[in-house]
């Protein structure tokens, strides 16, 4: 549909061996390309403020958008200790994991209260797993309850330097320390973020011990370990690390933790539960398809990607919906508009302007007036039902239901959309000379033969263009439909809509949204391979 | 959350009404910005506020209040702002869910009830003059709305029986006609479930379960072919004064217009109203300034006399209980408003209670089935 303006190649002055040159000497093929390079530079200079205008305000905020439907950092940047403890977990036993993913929580929970994240996170888990974001809630405001000295309290008391900054000064700088002591090193990470949060900058956490819950995940941690790695702790040449290690080694499998997982089980039973669980393992991944899998009504579940209930299924049916009254309204449209064209395109100069402006005085009326109009006319005690009484053409019960349903949706949109199928079919009719018309005739063919077999073939172009218009932009319409489709005439949009506005689930809206967008470049590419896409004209 | 009880003791008390006395004990607002964008629904209820909020306190003050007529996507919009970083709202009206949601999302901000809000007018701190009403720390309710059913009163076909109960509306043998509800789960399967004999204490603890949501979606499915879905609050009092609709729901200050200004034949059916809250947030993520300048706004408008202003506007109770006994006359049409508030001890006889919890936890979940089974 766009003229594209690529340079004429240009032909060489000579075909000899000998590289031509030009009048400065430079090889005739370089000094070209230069020239050319310079035109097509100059020719992006003058589009690049359309350019950036489009990539800028259409093109980044719409990837923006679309790129929401599979992204999903939000588990693993509000709970990192917890994902990572989780990675030695398998959701399908049907076992809750073990106290160091309950001890890794508290922490993570800890820091994300402050900060005031643990409910976003709830809200994004909710979408998978109904009843979570509650249990974020209550959890948010408990974490500070928690009794989580008894790790420490151990520690200490079977060597008391732990109990100084000195000591966690040494741990720190042990070797690759964050990958000896993985859920150490992460929770005093969290507890240094914490005590930012909490006391500003004035801080200096080196001098410092960090709380609790970094001991219960140092005790976490040490039994995790083989015991010969602790005596190399013991043994090893760093002395400091030497005196840290060697009254704990031998203790380590009896040292206390503080029990997070009872603890939690106290705050809210939804701790306790595997199936939350089994959510956070499957949506601790910062790239996710569940959004796309709800999209088409299926879910994950332990047996794989299944069908959700009957009684939750609803977007294919709205998508198969919305595509199928699309096309009835684009059917309509091209019934309802092609008279009209043809009657602009052949009626005299000042009467065809008369009827032009008709065709277009709905576009300067507002689009809810418009849809409000339709309301007044089409419901049960409107405009057209009181007629049909009054003329005896149907009695007081039998009043037609004409809005609130899939017919509303029809008539409004059709009416609505009816100039964006007019105009380009008057344009291409406009083109079309009379003379071909008496050609036909003139030729012994009848005024439906040569319509059928020349008029109307000159006018395909035309209908293309308007039905590519009126589909496009009723497969997204939104509007329309939620204000005069009752159940049976809403789209796939207004639960976009919905998404975006409402349940602020925005990540499938995203998905719903780029389906959509497929949908409408797979139609176009049917078209183009039925129809051929040279073969529409706008003007 | 029995809120009821407290509110409507008081405001069967002989009201008294106030002319909203300027401010002059209003303190200085340090620091502040001096323009403000307030956010509200528009309507009646944008302009009750003007009347009883904004005008006072820009001749207290100076200020410039800029309203904005967005509330109903405010979660939306203000998600938006806050990824951009440019939150261009200072004070902004929602109803409580939606506050709960908000506060969850950390888009508005936490506010101290005792410290940054005025006491009643005998010292009460305001957390107890509101109450159970403070159902999120980011939340300062205003008034008390609630949803209840409008009916007709002139249809034929009803042969001068009139509805007495929320089950009128199931019952469309008595009273055939198109019912209006609310095209969103919540209400409608608790109404469903109390007319199919679930008592009142149990029903989400029903609706927590599969064979509950069916329940009532099979309640719902009796009177699905005669019911006009609306999504906006101003539908069901035009589709009542059409004649569209014999018998439907939407909030009562919606059923209060169209019944005392506009005169039309409509009643309220008071049984089993839903209350629900409205109230103010203030953004997170804004200047120093312009928070200052919120939260001084916020001090005036929620204080004792302010609320109770607001009621001579529009027919939603105030949310302070010491506000409830200065509720006095509409001011244009000079009646008492306070036969017409959703907690008058006459139209709140039975009443039933919204679980926010319950909903914030199941909203999305039911929603999907709510709209599947619509669709259906």
């Amino acid at each position: 549909m766009s003229a594209s303006t690529t340079p004429v190649s240009p032909n060489t002055v000579s075909r000899s061996d000998s590289t031509p040159l030009t009048q400065d000497g430079q090889p005739l093929k370089r000094s070209l390309a230069k020239a050319l390079r310079r035109e097509k530079l100059r020719a992006l200079m003058l589009i690049s403020p359309l350019l950036i205008f489009i990539i800028v305000s259409f093109v980044l905020p719409i990837g923006d958008m679309l790129f929401r439907s599979v992204e999903n950092n939000i588990v693993r940047d509000t709970l990192p200790g917890t994902v990572r403890a989780l990675s030695d977990w398998d959701p399908t036993v049907d076992e809750l994991p073990d106290e160091s993913v309950y001890a890794a929580l508290a922490d993570d929970l800890m820091l994300a209260q402050e900060v005031k994240i643990h409910t976003r996170l709830g809200s994004r888990l909710n979408y998978d797993q109904p009843g979570i974001s509650s249990v974020f809630r209550k959890s948010g405001r408990a974490i500070k309850r928690l009794d989580n000295e008894a790790a420490m309290a151990a520690l200490v008391a079977l060597e008391p330097a732990w109990n100084t900054p000195q000591a966690w000064a040494t741990l720190r700088d042990m070797k690759a320390w964050p990958a000896q002591f993985p859920a150490t090193a992460q929770s005093y990470r969290n507890w240094m973020a914490w005590l930012k949060s909490e006391e500003g900058d004035d801080v200096d956490p080196t001098q410092l011990v960090p709380h609790g819950f970094t001991y219960a995940a140092l005790v976490h941690d040490l039994q995790k370990m083989p015991a010969a790695k602790i005596e190399s702790f013991v043994t090893s040449t760093n002395t400091d690390a030497a005196a840290l290690f060697t009254n704990l080694a031998g203790n380590i499998a009896d040292l206390p933790n503080d029990d997070f997982k009872a603890q939690f089980a106290k705050i809210d039973k939804g701790w306790v539960q595997a199936d939350n669980w089994q959510a956070i393992k499957r949506l601790s991944p910062s790239i996710t398809d569940s959004y796309f899998l709800a999209s088409i009504d299926t879910e994950r579940t332990a047996e794989g990607i299944t069908q959700k209930p009957e009684n939750e299924r609803i977007y294919l049916r709205l998508f198969v919906r919305t595509i199928f009254l699309s096309m009835v309204i684009t059917c309509s449209c091209i019934l309802l508009g092609y008279p009209v064209a043809y009657l602009l395109a052949n009626l005299s100069v000042r009467a065809s302007n008369m009827v032009l402006i008709l065709v277009l005085l709905p576009f300067w009326t507002s689009l809810l007036v418009r849809t409000s109009a339709w309301k007044v006319l089409l419901q049960q005690q409107g405009v057209i039902n009181d007629l049909l009484v009054w003329a005896r053409v149907i009695d007081e019960a039998g009043r037609l239901v004409m809005i609130n349903n899939m017919t509303g949706t029809i008539i409004a949109m059709t009416h609505i959309l009816l100039p964006f199928m007019i105009l380009p079919l008057y344009s291409v009719m406009k083109t079309i000379a009379p003379s071909y018309m008496r050609a036909a005739k003139s030729m012994g063919a009848s005024d439906s033969l040569a319509f059928w077999r020349v008029y109307f073939p000159n006018t395909v172009p035309g209908i293309g263009a308007g039905s590519i218009l009126v589909f496009i932009l009723s497969i997204g319409y939104y509007i329309t439909p939620e204000l005069v489709g009752g159940t049976s005439g809403v789209f796939i949009s207004n639960r976009i809509a919905y998404h975006i506005s409402s349940s602020l689930n925005w990540g499938l809206a995203a998905a719903l949204g780029s389906i959509l967008l497929l949908l409408v470049l797979a139609l176009y590419w049917t078209y183009d391979r039925i129809v051929g896409i040279d073969n529409v004209k706008l003007g | 959350m029995k809120f009821t009880t407290g509110l409507s003791g008081a405001l069967a008390l002989s009201a008294v009404a106030l002319v909203a006395t300027a401010a002059e004990e209003l303190p200085a607002c340090e620091n502040c910005a001096d323009e403000m964008t307030i956010v509200s629904w528009g309507g009646a209820y944008s302009n009750s506020q003007l009347q009883a909020y904004h005008k006072p306190y820009s001749e207290a003050t100076g200020v410039d209040i800029v309203n904005d007529e967005s509330s109903a996507e405010a979660v939306a919009k203000l998600r938006a702002m806050n990824e951009a970083n440019n939150v261009t709202w200072d004070v902004v009206d929602v109803v409580a869910a939606d506050a709960m949601r908000l506060c969850d999302e950390g888009l508005a901000m936490e506010i101290d009830a005792d410290e940054q809000l005025e006491p009643a007018p005998d010292g009460t701190p305001a957390s107890e003059d509101f109450g159970e009403l403070m159902v999120s720390d980011c939340f300062v309710p205003q008034i008390v709305y609630s949803t209840t059913f409008g009916y007709r009163t002139d249809v034929e076909a009803w042969g001068g029986k009139t509805p007495e109960d929320i089950c009128a509306v199931f019952d469309t043998a008595t009273f055939p006609g198109k019912r209006a509800l609310e095209k969103r789960p919540i209400n409608n399967v608790e109404w469903a479930l109390l007319c199919d004999g679930v008592a009142k204490e149990d029903v989400y603890d029903v609706l927590g379960t599969d064979e509950g949501v069916t329940q009532a979606l099979a309640k719902l499915d009796t009177i699905k072919d005669d019911v006009i879905w609306w999504s906006a609050g101003a539908e069901t009092p035009q589709l009542l004064a059409d004649g569209e609709a014999v018998i439907g729901s939407t909030y009562n200050g919606r059923l209060f217009s169209v019944i005392e200004e506009q005169k039309q034949p409509v009643a309220m059916l008071w049984d089993a109203q839903v209350f629900d809250l409205d109230g103010w947030i203030i953004p997170e993520g804004l200047s120093e300034e312009r928070r200052n300048r919120a939260l001084h706004y916020l001090r005036f408008a929620t204080d004792t006399q302010r609320l109770a202003d607001q009621s001579q506007y529009i027919s939603y109770g105030p949310a302070r209980a010491s506000s409830a006994p200065l509720v006095g006359k509409h001011a244009e049409l000079g009646i008492d408003m306070a036969p017409h508030m959703p907690t008058d001890p006459a139209n709140a006889s039975n009443t039933f209670l919204y679980n926010y919890e319950w909903w914030a936890d199941n909203r999305d979940d039911l929603d999907a089935k709510f709209q599947s089974w619509l669709s259906q």
